[in-house]
């Protein structure tokens, strides 16, 4: 595990650049996260992180694009708009937890 | 604090800038439900991944396609000496073949589905064609089985021959399953 420095603070991250420690996050950060790989934060967008951020401290997961949209109530197609090419690997990054383990 | 901010933050490469035109076919030869999950799994993480996918679906995968059918997709134990039992053993070969048993076993099958979260295939096609991913369906299996557009999923683009499968699949990754 390394650290990295955003938005004027030490964050902790894995070899890649995904947060490890839940805690670390808040929005102002996520806006930063997002703003590093292209993402323009909209309201759709904010709702999106926000689910994530629910979900992973209910289940402890990453939930996937699958649960995003039977759970979250967010479209695929939706997903997919917000974050392109990648949905689940984005909003994961910017939502500050691991990348989903699932395979669906 | 200066030195603190002089270290580069380290960002996650997702690929965007990468000209990649890397593409994924996957011919779905099969209608037994175990065997239609692996095509259907590799499409969903390919487009997720922002990998094109083309689903080309041909003899017995014909029924993850067709209305009538793909909500009925079965397994059967028979033939299939890895098939293990929830309390321990393999499933004797001699008793898969009795009636009742592929009911019991598909029912099996899909609740295990259904505790991981993984959708039925009809709701599983559904999320991989809002994904981006395209179906199609094989010329001479429709004709094989007197199938027509009409008894296909309507995002179903269409009916192709083998050669428009050679266009399709021109330059892309191919898997049969």
């Amino acid at each position: 595990m390394s650290t990295t420095t955003l938005a004027g603070r030490e964050i902790h991250v894995d070899a890649e650049g995904f947060l490890t420690e839940y805690d670390e996050w808040d929005e102002t950060l996520a806006q930063q996260l997002a703003d590093q790989i292209g993402i323009a934060m909209t309201p759709e967008h904010w709702d999106v992180v926000r689910f994530l951020r629910a979900d992973y401290a209910e289940t402890g997961q990453t939930a996937t694009t699958r649960r995003v949209n039977a759970v979250g109530g967010f479209p695929v197609k939706q997903q997919f708009a917000l974050f392109p090419k990648k949905p689940g690997k984005k909003m994961s990054y910017i939502a500050g937890l691991p990348k989903p383990a699932g395979c669906v | 604090m200066t030195d603190m901010q002089a270290k580069p933050a380290v960002v996650p490469d997702f690929g965007d800038d990468d000209d990649t035109d890397r593409k994924l076919v996957i011919i779905c030869s099969k209608g037994n439900l175990d065997m239609a999950y692996p095509g259907l799994v590799l499409a969903n993480s390919a487009l997720g991944e922002g990998i094109a996918v083309d689903l080309f679906f041909t003899f017995w995968g014909f029924d993850m396609i067709t209305r009538s059918r793909q909500k009925k997709l079965s397994f059967t134990p028979v033939g299939n000496t890895a098939m293990h039992l929830p309390f321990g053993g393999r499933m004797p070969q001699w008793l898969s073949p009795f009636p009742g048993m592929t009911w019991v076993a598909t029912r099996m099958m899909r609740k295990q589905i259904d505790d991981l979260g993984v959708p039925p295939v009809d709701e599983f096609l559904d999320q991989i064609v809002a994904s981006g991913g395209r179906l199609w369906a094989c010329q001479m299996s429709a004709d094989m089985q007197k199938l027509t557009m009409e008894d296909l999923r309507d995002d179903v683009e269409g009916i192709i021959t083998a050669a428009d499968f050679m266009d399709l699949s021109e330059g892309a990754q191919t898997l049969f399953i």
